[in-house]
């Protein structure tokens, strides 16, 4: 049996838990066996997890706050009464708090951040990035309980059924040693790890006050802007878009990066993009040995005339 | 406060990767290494300050062989009162914190450290295992922590923002920036981190459940479109054509 926490925030799942679920399908399809999955607290439409590969739907009721040990408890007291030998996450900044307990309580080998399924022929042997990106490492797990957190965007949620009603489980929780005082978040924007488009600009921008055709490029994508470090270090941008080796890992299928050299340690964070469209006035900027379109040119002159662009095609299309 | 710092080492953030002949194996020759920077620039400056105010003390942990010891005391020279080195070459997160587990548990240290993650396999999962073994809360990705009495009120990173949780000692901690200010060791703090103790201990058994089995480079990209500035309209045309992305 495969078992699948699906994250859900505020009661909604996130994007990265559908797409847990499906790899947690592919992954059951591969040995053979089902893919379970398992809801925490009060979440809306958990059947819909069906849709996406699912053949049982858990619910344990009554828990609140994340707090890795209680989390990982409940995930694990799940994985045995429902003999789960593979157990999955996705890694987000909870899953990454949790992968590890969750293997060692369980006594199972690990990979965090898997961008591929496994393969089963001689060893089950999973892949994931390594060196900031720079290098792909093949683990070989041996235990009988395998755990793997799923690096976001590795593959896209696939719809292959329906719904499926939710059984409850009864699992006993620990009390919480930690006690949640508030969340902030930003409002009605992607969070950076989950954005399928970037819209990301650094100290070629000058000035804080310049950020508006960023803003303005963003909207009309629909994209989530980030920034490179030294942005969010001078405080021209708030901390959370800080992109890189130091900041936020992303994987979008879109970004475009605005003044911005392509340092090293910048690239770590965002050379998993599918595309990268680079502006940038010296033709020399490391950045563009890594994109895939390249614009050399005043960021203040181009990116204006970009947004242009963008909105007389999304009014013809 | 005791505290308990976990460092590791990793190659330099702009050393040229590259595996040995079967692809096995990292390729060090010729590579620079440095203290993990999570754990030096964040979790270490901070747990002095902390340590410093409270009148506690600091005490490294690394698993390794005796090529880290340079890099140990570094981490005495930024002021850190002892460390200890496990002297093992560990082939995976879980061999690493189950090592550093088995040492801390009866030390009766109020506060683990650990960096947001190592550099070089970006596993961000020692901390985590090193409270389960231990059987403690684990905040993770904290960016900042002030301490009164023996309750810390906690800001962590989370997707889109932050949350702010408190929790009593003990506790693991895995520390991301924010969290303190890079700081150089003075002359002073080197001459001193020569006497300071560093005890090597032996490691217990430990079967490795999940280990690297081969490495390989990513495929190199196909090279880049250039495109001017008056092109935009078929920039944004080759995003949905041809890329197909917007
Ligand atoms: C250990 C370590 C970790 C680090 N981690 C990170 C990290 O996580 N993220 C990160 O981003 N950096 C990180 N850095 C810093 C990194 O090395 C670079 O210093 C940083 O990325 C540079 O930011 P930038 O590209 O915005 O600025 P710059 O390097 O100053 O580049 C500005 C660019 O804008 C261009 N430009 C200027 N004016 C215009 C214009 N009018 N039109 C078009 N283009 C223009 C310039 O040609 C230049 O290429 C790290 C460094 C170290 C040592
Ligand atoms: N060999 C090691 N010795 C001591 N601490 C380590 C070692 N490897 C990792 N750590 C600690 O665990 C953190 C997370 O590492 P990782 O899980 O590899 O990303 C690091 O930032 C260190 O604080």
């Amino acid at each position: 049996m495969v078992l699948v926490f699906a994250e859900s925030n505020k009661g909604n799942f996130k994007k990265a838990a559908l797409e847990a679920v499906t790899y947690g399908t592919k992954v059951a399809n591969m040995l053979g066996t089902k893919c379970s999955a398992l809801t925490l607290g009060a979440v809306n439409n958990a059947e819909q997890l069906g849709q996406y590969g699912a053949t049982a739907v858990y619910n344990v009721s009554g828990v609140s706050a994340f707090d890795s040990q209680v989390y990982t408890s409940i995930i694990a007291d799940a994985a045995k009464q429902t003999g789960a030998n593979v157990v999955i996450v996705a890694n987000t900044a909870m899953g990454k708090a949790l992968a590890g307990r969750i293997a060692v309580r369980l006594n199972a080998g690990l990979v965090s951040g898997a961008n591929a399924l496994p393969t089963v022929a001689g060893g089950f042997k999973v892949r994931k990035g390594v060196f900031s990106g720079k290098a792909i490492a093949e683990f070989t797990i041996s235990s009988d309980i395998k755990v793997i957190s799923l690096m976001g965007n590795a593959l896209a949620p696939e719809i292959t059924g329906g719904n499926v009603a939710v059984t409850p489980l009864s699992i006993s929780a620990p009390a919480s040693r930690v006690t949640v005082k508030a969340v902030k978040t930003a409002e009605g924007i992607v969070p950076l790890p989950e954005a399928e488009l970037v819209v990301s600009a650094g100290r070629g921008m000058k000035d804080p006050s310049n950020w508006g055709i960023v803003e303005d490029l963003a909207t009309t994508l629909g994209a989530t802007t980030a920034c490179s470090r030294p942005v969010a270090d001078a405080h021209w941008r708030p901390h959370h878009e800080h992109v890189g080796q130091t900041g936020v890992a992303i994987r979008p299928n879109l970004y475009i990066a605005i003044g911005i050299s392509g340092a090293i340690q910048h690239l770590a964070g965002v050379n998993n993009s599918r595309v990268i469209v680079v502006i940038n006035k010296d033709p020399e900027a490391p950045f563009f040995k890594a994109a895939d379109y390249g614009v050399v040119g005043d960021l203040f002159d181009v990116v204006p005339k970009l947004t242009e662009a963008v909105k007389t095609y999304r009014a013809s299309h | 406060m005791k505290i308990l710092v976990c460092v590791s080492k990793t190659p330099d953030t702009t050393a040229k990767i590259s595996f040995n002949g079967d692809s096995t194996a990292f390729n060090g020759a010729g590579v620079q290494f440095i203290m993990n920077p999570y754990d030096e620039w964040y979790a270490l400056v901070r747990a002095i300050d902390l340590a410093k105010a409270t009148g506690g003390s600091v005490t490294l942990i690394n698993v390794g062989l005796a090529e880290n010891d340079q890099i140990i005391r570094k981490g005495l020279a930024l002021d850190a009162n002892d460390a200890v080195r496990i002297d093992l070459d560990a082939k995976s997160a879980m061999g690493t914190a189950f090592q550093i587990a088995a040492y801390a548990k009866d030390k009766g240290f109020d506060v683990v450290f650990t960096g947001k993650e190592t550099i070089d396999y970006n596993g961000s999962e020692v901390g985590a295992m090193i409270a389960e073994y231990m059987d403690l809360p684990f905040i993770s990705y904290a960016s900042k922590l002030d301490m009164t009495g023996n309750t810390a009120t906690i800001e962590r990173d989370i997707e889109g923002g932050i949350e702010v949780l408190e929790v009593a000692t003990p506790f693991v901690v895995s520390a991301s920036k924010g969290m303190a200010e890079q700081r150089i060791p003075n002359m002073m703090g080197i001459m001193k981190a020569k006497s300071k103790p560093l005890a090597v201990v032996a490691p217990q058994p430990f079967n490795d459940p999940s280990v690297v089995s081969y490495f390989e480079l990513p495929p190199a990209k196909a090279g880049v479109k250039m495109l001017g500035a008056d092109d935009m309209d078929e920039l944004v045309r080759l995003l949905h054509e041809e890329a197909k992305v917007i």
